[in-house]
């Protein structure tokens, strides 16, 4: 597309659970600190896609995939790829909040501790810098340690952000993050998205077309299996060039 | 039909309910003018309210279907056009308006030597025809015809251009018809503004069909010559 760096890329992508063929031949590179949506009717292969950049499909019985997958150029499906290295790069926020049932402070320095890392001004320094830049430091600040549980469900997924954040990836995946939220949480965090994309390479799966053309630069839209098309985010959502992309996002599919 | 089909559906037929007012209006004034019909060229001034609440009513429609369905790709620039064309048939009815605002104060038909000369006739029956095939290019989402119309309008353009220098000729021979005469200029210079107008209606449709923007690409290879 241009020349930004492209962190991520797929060339020539298949991926199969077991016979069924998930994806088929997918090309796609993304730019750095770029929002790139995926649309898509459901089963079109979308998360499972944004799936493959962190290798979370390793653990589906019978999944495999053909072609390659690229971060900064690098193969991460190659042999000498550590998925633990691999996901320190690439962080995830799924679609229903999810914080582990300890405290706030525990729940953002999870990843860290994981890591080996115990010193308390480390940690205590991670969680203030992953909390503010998940926006939700001022609400939170005078209470780290009572439970993530007791927080509603927007600050939830505000908090699994600043989880993900706190691992310091250059990536960020994002499955339908704000589609459990309320009106508000959704805003904030879409505001949120804007934000991080100065330092984050963002992908989100979306089944809300305003949503994704409120956040993100590029749109790729699947359907069943390929990559139908892929282009700027006005173009998408102003003069589509393909037929199914067109009655998908005007809501005339099928 | 889907929600969002009827919806739209309601607005093209608004719009095009407003299109045959609009034709009828321009159809009355030229009757107007030539008859010295006084009594229909009041009509045609009162009715002008009526394309207004036309134009009102439809302006609010794409308000609420923008509120409402947030558009995008082809229903979006199906309701930009409608947005944009609901200006311009407002305008061409305003110019039926001022044409029957001509006509009221007549007192004999307008003299047949000045409408030949001035070939004011020819241009309102092309006017006229314009705006009808440009009812259909919408009404049929056609872009071909609506290409067509942007050709057209050098018709009228070509008779705007000569008429300052018949009516001026015209004005010294019969210094006793230079208030009509006059008016027969305004009237030519209205006739061309709505080939103008129906020019970017036919853009419109070629934008909301085609996702190209056509206006003012004419101009620009001009200037590169």
């Amino acid at each position: 597309m241009s020349k930004k760096h492209h962190k991520l890329e797929a060339i020539n992508l298949d991926a199969f659970y077991g016979d069924f063929h998930a994806l088929k031949g997918i090309n796609i590179a993304m730019e750095e600190k770029n929002v790139t949506a995926f649309i898509g009717p459901s089963g079109c292969g979308k998360s499972t896609f944004l799936r493959t950049f962190n290798r979370m499909n390793d653990y589906i019985d019978g999944f495999r995939t053909e072609g390659d997958i690229l971060l900064d150029g690098r193969d991460i499906y190659a042999k000498d790829v550590r998925v633990d290295e691999l996901r320190k790069e690439v962080g995830m926020v799924f679609q229903k909040p999810n914080p582990f049932p300890k405290s706030i402070f525990e729940n953002v320095v999870y990843g860290l501790k994981i890591q080996g890392i115990k010193k308390k001004a480390v940690l205590e320094e991670a969680t203030e810098k992953s909390l503010r830049r998940a926006a939700l430091w001022d609400e939170v600040k005078d209470k780290l340690d009572k439970s993530a549980l007791a927080l509603s469900g927007g600050q939830q997924q505000r908090l699994c952000i600043a989880r993900a954040l706190a691992i310091s990836p250059s990536v960020l995946l994002m499955d339908e993050p704000a589609s459990a939220l309320d009106p508000l949480s959704t805003a904030k965090i879409e505001e949120l998205i804007y934000e991080l994309k100065s330092d984050y390479t963002i992908v989100i799966v979306t089944h809300n077309m305003q949503q994704a053309g409120r956040v993100s630069d590029n749109t790729a839209f699947f359907y069943m299996g390929e990559l139908v098309e892929y282009a700027k985010t006005k173009t998408m959502f102003t003069s589509p060039q393909d037929n199914r992309t067109q009655n998908y996002i005007t809501g005339r599919f099928g | 039909m889907p929600h969002i089909d009827v919806e739209l559906d309601k607005l093209k037929t608004r719009l095009l309910e407003m299109w045959d007012l609009v034709e009828y209006q321009l159809q009355s004034g030229r009757e107007a003018m030539l008859n010295a019909d006084q009594e229909l060229a009041k009509q045609i001034i009162k009715r002008d309210r009526k394309v207004n609440q036309f134009d009102v009513k439809i302006d609010r429609m794409c308000e609420n279907f923008f509120a409402l369905f947030t558009p995008v790709a082809v229903d979006l620039r199906m309701v930009l056009a409608v947005l944009k064309i609901n200006a311009n048939l407002e305008r061409i009815g305003d110019t039926a308006e001022g044409i029957a605002r001509f006509a009221k104060k007549l007192e004999a038909p307008v003299s047949q030597d000045l409408l030949e000369l001035t070939m004011l006739l020819p241009m309102y029956e092309e006017a006229m025809a314009m705006f009808a095939d440009c009812r259909v290019a919408f009404k049929n989402n056609d872009p071909v015809l609506a290409k067509s119309l942007l050709k057209r309008d050098k018709t009228l353009d070509k008779i705007y251009r000569k008429s300052d220098g018949i009516v001026t000729k015209f004005m010294v021979d019969n210094p006793d018809k230079i208030s009509e005469a006059l008016a027969i200029l305004s009237i030519i210079k209205k006739l061309e503004r709505v080939g103008d107008q129906v020019t970017n209606i036919a853009e419109e449709v070629i934008f909301y069909r085609e996702a190209k923007v056509v206006k003012h690409k004419l101009g620009r290879k001009k200037k590169k010559d």
